[in-house]
């Protein structure tokens, strides 16, 4: 039986606990309706690229095209870009993310291919690294960015296609999880070399004119896609960290909220039940007397 | 007069979405001006002012670097890989820019890459000594 001053010392620690999971569950509100506004913002741009670049992807075609869009024409090197939060007390956020690349790589071993990553953020390289040590070339920290943006994309992008350039890969993946809403967030894996080109997009049938020619164009919107679609990952990332932590921050305070519950009951039985036998002392001392 | 609709979309946001009269572009083969009914025409854009036509005597003017115009029958949407309002736009920023150009142009080791990036930087040079002498005028 813990004395009265024991559960007095737990029930206030747990009140502290208490104060500040909620506290990080309205720095995180407030830091998600500002996420999301930047997702939501990014989806237009993300979204027409796609189109212009479905609707020029279809006029080249076989060995012309170039590698971001046709591949280096075999897929034995895999390279997966994990996308991860940079601090955790997320739920299940980060962990998700890293199981998702991790069955994934897993699976390609089977097949006999290699796995490469590159980890942008501090919480999946750290998943990642009991496994997948020696298979890790970089970690990308951006950490002291407030507002990710896109000079932080280009970066990312940047390295994706140096290495790429060097034939260090064939096939890049980008893991990254989907906002859906507060308390949905869907790790997502999506391939970026060589380019996705979505499928049934309609393409306009009028001819466009090119200025200049379309292989130029694609020369230079390729890489700029890659960039566009690390944005939106690290961007969609960014909004569903927040949901994350928004929720599991929530559930955390109502647990607490419990326990102070239950022991502040347990407080008062055990205060009572002390004054109930100091009474019964006095009353037969009393009567004995 | 015959309007058409517009946007001007940055990849953090959408700057300008709504019917307009005209549009002036910087492509890179020159400036080019779109009004309703133009042939389809894919084209990329240097750095420089894009001027929306509104109404017949109000006009708006953002500043762009790099991107594509996409023209079509149903809209006319720039893709600009930078966009700014004019009134955000000083020479402070524009040195800004070619700064991080100069370190991109340092960094880069393709050479395919390298005339890109040097083709750029000198857009937006080009761009600033421009703009410098709008403001004076």
């Amino acid at each position: 039986m813990p004395s009265l001053k024991d559960l007095r010392n737990r029930i206030a620690s747990v009140k502290a606990t208490q104060k500040i999971t909620k506290a990080m569950q309205m720095v995180a509100a407030a830091k998600l309706r500002r996420a999301q506004a930047a997702a939501e913002a990014a989806r237009p741009y993300a979204e027409r690229m796609e189109t212009v670049l479905a609707s020029l992807a279809s006029g080249v075609t076989g060995s012309s095209a170039p590698r971001l869009i046709g591949g280096t024409g075999s897929d034995k090197v895999h390279l997966l870009v994990v996308c991860t939060a940079e601090r955790g007390l997320c739920g299940a956020f980060n962990s998700s993310i890293a199981r998702l690349a991790r069955e994934k790589a897993l699976a390609l071993r089977a097949e006999g291919k290699t796995v490469k990553f590159i980890c942008v953020g501090k919480k999946g390289y750290d998943i990642l690294r009991r496994q997948f040590e020696k298979d890790i070339l970089e970690l990308i920290d951006l950490r002291e960015f407030k507002q990710i943006g896109y000079v932080n994309a280009e970066v990312v992008a940047q390295n994706i296609l140096t290495r790429f350039a060097a034939g260090e890969f064939d096939v890049a993946t980008l893991f990254f999880s989907k906002f859906k809403s507060v308390i949905s967030q869907i790790p997502t894996a999506q391939r970026i070399i060589p380019a996705e080109i979505p499928e049934g997009t309609k393409t306009t049938d009028a001819v466009y004119d090119y200025e200049p020619d379309e292989n130029e164009i694609l020369e230079t919107l390729l890489p700029r896609n890659l960039t566009v679609q690390v944005l939106r990952g690290l961007l969609e990332n960014a909004a569903s960290e927040q949901g994350a932590r928004m929720s599991a921050m929530d559930s955390a305070t109502r647990n607490a909220g419990e326990m102070i519950k239950k022991q502040t009951q347990l407080y008062n039985r055990s205060r009572q039940a002390m004054i109930t036998k100091e009474l019964i002392e006095i009353i037969s001392g009393a009567e004995a007397l | 007069m015959a309007t058409f609709k517009f946007e001007l979309v940055s990849p953090e946001r959408i700057l300008f979405s709504g019917d307009v009269i005209s549009v002036i572009v910087p492509s890179v083969e020159g400036e080019l001006t779109v009004l309703a009914g133009h042939a389809p025409l894919v084209a990329t854009l240097k750095a420089g002012i894009v001027f929306i036509q509104t109404t017949d005597s109000n006009g708006k003017e953002f500043f762009v670097n790099g991107g594509l115009v996409e023209v079509n029958a149903a809209a006319t949407t720039i893709l600009a890989e930078q966009g700014r309002f004019i009134e955000d736009v000083d020479v402070a920023v524009l040195d800004q820019e070619i700064l991080t150009a100069e370190t991109k142009l340092a960094g880069s080791h393709d050479e395919e890459e390298q005339k890109r990036l040097r083709e750029a930087l000198i857009q937006l040079e080009e761009f600033k000594h421009v703009f410098q002498q709008r403001k004076a005028a």
